[in-house]
């Protein structure tokens, strides 16, 4: 492996795991626009919704990941494709703002209407967002984005026949993903009702996916007959053929109920589409335009993102699993009151009559002058290096001194409403 | 290293048609000015709401937790809208400014990776932090909190290296138009322009978050009436911030000025409406740059002040607008010197304000009383905003019309694609809605009460033990209702 394909690696892992995690938040809002009426179906759009809430941020940042890695690396093919493709990526935008708001005014809803339109702006955003960026992949997978600032048609380039069937496709996977996801996460919470519902979803979108699949190949055969040849052949042929087993398995296990694997196995199918596509294609990036080698950015700069990118790797894996963990488990833990903490009153006091006050009213004063010393009156560069902190350290000490401005108040004249429980 | 003095200004790259350069400027700013006040809730208010959480496990006083957890919900709802703008701009990087990518995207993009990582970190600990009250012991929640805290610093330090090195440009060479000899690490933290761009910046954000915060309950005390022991509280812990960091971004002002006198001196020309290169020169307060006369109308003049204060000299020399050719100087001088003087002018009243509080905490070991001390407070919230978004007109601005600053310019950054006032319309209605959706779920985030079945936030209310919080005073007033 060269140094310049290690980048484009990153960013097919960040896309895979976008498709599979983020993919399954787009699933949720499909599923809540066809959860039909009624009560159920109210109960279906919770559940959607609050399986997703807790990592739904985390999920989306896959595709900055994606963003900020291709731009660094291949600079010249993210401006080719940002400037033709920039009509979906423009809508792709528009929909993440949509899911984006949604999630946060949700919060706020009062009545089932209030819940309803803002269940609703989520789900077609939910759909229109995967649709676009689907398009997007079709246009570079079929050779539509040359080289240069806007260079290719501005509607061709991803209404065509492949960049549509990617664009369904990428929608159907993320509902069967979805599917598979909230069932498992309905066996959790133990509402048998749900779990059936969205088996049946689960087996039915995940025919469906297959179908859109296997009707791309042949969209592609006519189309794009380069990329066809290669997922028909060699790697591109093992991907296709784990992504068809891993679909399968899926299948089964999901028709057996066994959803903790399924999670997984899916999970490999829709990964494989996404390797076998990275296979079929190389060593181009814009076919028959640029190749990886071609398009990649400077030696220090792939070596410095790569340096980032494992060094963040280090930390990002296992906090993102501690987030998984917790949310999987849907708890962190026994409920945990606020029993054998000192009795308010005392406590209070401990807090809010430090004996220290005049001692940090004193280092807040001497380092605010340091700091004005050394940032305002002296002029090089390391001066300026002792004078920031001297004035953090001034805010710092002053506001411990100065605050909580309020005593507690005598008990017996708080409101009991400040009683927790 | 900087080599910029010695660089070439960059020919067009290629040359693109593009009608509507102003809109797509205009698009770009207004994707700034709508996410920047969000960035400001990312980077202080979680540090706020960790230390409101360490009050409450200190003392066990009940007060701190509800106050902390009511916090809560309004930082995850601010952190999910900065979520979407911040991608928005990251999308419109490429959408608008392909060239500027396709050039120099491999000189600062390392910025944005390690950006990338750290916005997921914040991502990962927000849901822990917000989906984690009542379901993590207690020690360990307000643990995860302070990863929110760092990786609001670094992400926020990570986009301001980008701009300083699009002002203060360096860790390459050019060569035919191409960057080569590309030095990212060099590029983007060996520059003398990060350190004030982002003292100066995290210093706003906590001014921001401290008056805004504070304002809000300001406002329900003129308004309702509200001002028992939380609100108090809820008052005085963001105006003690805000007390502090105010007075203290005068002097880092101060140091950014002098560091854009050195280094980008037509900027500061333009920031004073200085014609002319001159020795000893006087400050105009307000006034009206004159474009024929390139005097300043109806200012009020203060002799040799600016050369003291960009040089420490009264005698020095400051180069005018004349220095360069009329092509290179930014177009609306009255625009930038206008947002300047405003951003000045905000921040010494807030810093005044700030004196004002410190000194009757001092004197009266209290709030103030008079309800125009409450009044000035319900409108520094807004106007620390306004002074926020002028200070980034003022820098952004005055690099007009580079993108690069002395290197690229803009209209060679710009896309060929069509349709740019399409989506600046379209975006602009976006964003007026989710600023009236945003708007109407910080009132009802307000009013709702905290946990149990009614709690919008409780993911868990319908599997896990109820996590019941009975809040029956829901006078939280407009938290963060700015």
């Amino acid at each position: 492996m060269h140094l310049y394909e290690v980048p484009l690696l990153f960013s097919l892992i960040g896309l895979a795991l976008y498709v599979v995690l983020g993919g399954a938040d787009f699933g949720a809002g499909f599923w809540q626009l066809f959860a039909g009426r009624g009560e159920r179906a109210a109960r279906v759009r919770e559940h959607a919704h609050h399986s997703m809430a807790p990592v739904w941020e985390a999920n989306h940042v896959w595709l900055i990941f994606v963003l900020v890695v291709m731009w660094t690396s291949y600079p010249e093919a993210f401006a080719s494709i940002a400037s033709t493709l920039s009509i979906p990526l423009f809508l792709a935008a528009v929909g993440i703002i949509f899911r984006g708001a949604a999630y946060a005014l949700r919060s706020g809803t009062a009545s089932g209407r209030e819940l309803r339109l803002v269940d609703t702006a989520f789900s077609l955003a939910s759909i229109l967002t995967p649709f676009a960026l689907g398009t997007v992949v079709g246009g570079i997978a079929s050779g539509r984005v040359p080289v240069g600032n806007a260079q290719g048609d501005p509607w061709t380039s991803w209404l065509n026949a492949t960049s549509l069937t990617v664009g369904v496709l990428a929608v159907a996977l993320s509902a069967y993903m979805a599917a598979v996801y909230l069932a498992a996460d309905a066996v959790r919470t133990g509402d048998e009702e749900l779990e059936r519902s969205f088996r049946a979803r689960a087996l039915g979108s995940g025919i469906a996916a297959g179908a859109v699949a296997a009707a791309g190949l042949v969209v592609l055969r006519d189309d794009v007959r380069e990329l066809f040849d290669g997922l028909v052949s060699g790697g591109g042929l093992a991907a296709l053929i784990v992504s068809a087993v891993g679909g399968l398995a899926t299948l089964w296990l999901v028709s057996a109920r066994r959803y903790e694997p399924a999670r997984y196995s899916a999970g490999v199918a829709v990964a494989a589409v996404i390797a076998g596509w990275a296979i079929a294609q190389a060593p181009a990036l814009l076919p028959g335009e640029l190749t990886v080698e071609q398009a990649a950015a400077s030696h220090d700069t792939l070596v410095a993102t790569t340096v980032a990118v494992l060094a963040g790797a280090v930390v990002l894996l296992p906090s993102l699993a501690l987030l998984f963990t917790l949310t999987l488990r849907g708890r962190l833990g026994e409920e945990h009151g606020a029993g054998g903490e000192p009795s308010a009153a005392t406590a209070a006091l401990r807090a809010l009559v430090p004996t220290r006050t005049s001692m940090l009213v004193r280092l807040s004063i001497a380092f605010g002058i340091l700091g004005f010393g050394f940032l305002t009156l002296a002029d090089s560069g390391w001066a300026h290096a002792i004078g920031v902190p001297c004035l953090v350290l001034f805010a710092l000490f002053g506001f411990r001194a100065a605050v909580p401005l309020e005593e507690p108040e005598e008990q017996g004249i708080s409101a009991p409403a400040e009683q927790e429980r | 290293m900087f080599l910029t003095d010695l660089l070439p200004p960059l020919a067009q790259l290629t040359p693109v048609e593009q009608d509507h350069l102003d809109q797509a400027r205009q698009m770009q700013a207004m994707s700034f000015a709508v996410h920047i006040p969000l960035v400001c809730f990312g980077v202080a208010f979680p540090a706020l709401v960790v230390f409101v959480e360490w009050l409450h496990l200190r003392t066990g006083d009940p007060l701190y937790r509800r106050l902390a957890r009511r916090w809560t919900r309004v930082m995850a709802a601010l952190f999910a809208v900065g979520v979407i703008t911040g991608t928005i701009l990251s999308f419109e990087l490429g959408l608008l400014w392909p060239q500027f990518m396709a050039s120099f995207g491999d000189v600062f993009g390392l910025g944005f990776a390690i950006e990338g990582f750290s916005f997921f970190l914040e991502a990962i600990f927000i849901g822990i932090y917000v989906y984690g009250w009542d379901r993590l012991p207690p020690k360990w929640h307000f643990a995860s909190g302070f990863p929110i805290i760092f990786t609001g610093f670094l992400g926020s330090m990570m986009v301001i290296a980008v701009n300083a090195w699009m002002n203060n440009p360096g860790g390459f060479r050019l060569e035919d138009g191409e960057a080569v000899d590309v030095r990212p690490w060099q590029a983007l933290f060996g520059n003398d322009y990060l350190w004030h761009e982002l003292v100066h910046m995290y210093v706003a954000a906590y001014i921001v978050v401290g008056f805004v915060v504070a304002g809000a309950y300001a406002w329900g005390k003129l308004r309702h009436g509200r001002w028992g022991r939380y609100e108090r509280t809820a008052l005085a812990i963001p105006l003690t911030v805000a007390a502090f960091a105010a007075p203290v971004q005068l002097l880092v002002g101060d140091w950014a000025a002098r560091e854009v006198a050195t280094h980008q001196p037509v900027k500061l020309a333009t920031l004073e409406g200085l014609q002319r290169t001159t020795e000893g020169a006087p400050e105009h307060i307000l006034g009206w740059y004159d474009k024929e006369t390139g005097e300043i109308r109806w200012g009020i003049e203060i002799p040799k002040l600016l050369s003291l204060l960009a040089f420490h000299d009264p005698n020095a020399t400051v180069q005018g607008l004349d220095s360069v050719p009329p092509d290179d100087r930014p177009g609306p001088v009255n625009t930038v010197r206008f947002a300047f003087q405003t951003m000045v002018g905000i921040g010494t009243a807030l810093a005044l304000l700030a004196v004002v509080t410190l000194w009757v905490r001092w004197r009266r070991r209290g709030l103030p009383r008079s309800r125009w001390f409450y009044r000035a407070l319900v409108v520094a919230g807004p106007a620390s905003v306004v002074a926020l978004i002028c200070g980034w007109v003022t820098t952004e601005v005055g690099r007009q019309p580079w993108v690069v600053y002395e290197v690229m310019r803009v209209d060679a950054a710009v896309t060929g694609a069509g349709g740019v006032p399409v989506g600046y319309a379209l975006l602009a209605l976006v964003y007026l809605g989710v600023g009236l959706g945003v708007w109407w779920v910080l009132r009802r985030l307000a009013a709702a009460p905290l946990g149990g079945a009614g709690d919008p936030m409780e993911v868990a209310a319908a599997r896990g033990p109820g996590g019941a919080d009975a809040d029956g005073e829901t006078a939280g007033g407009t938290a963060g209702g700015s």
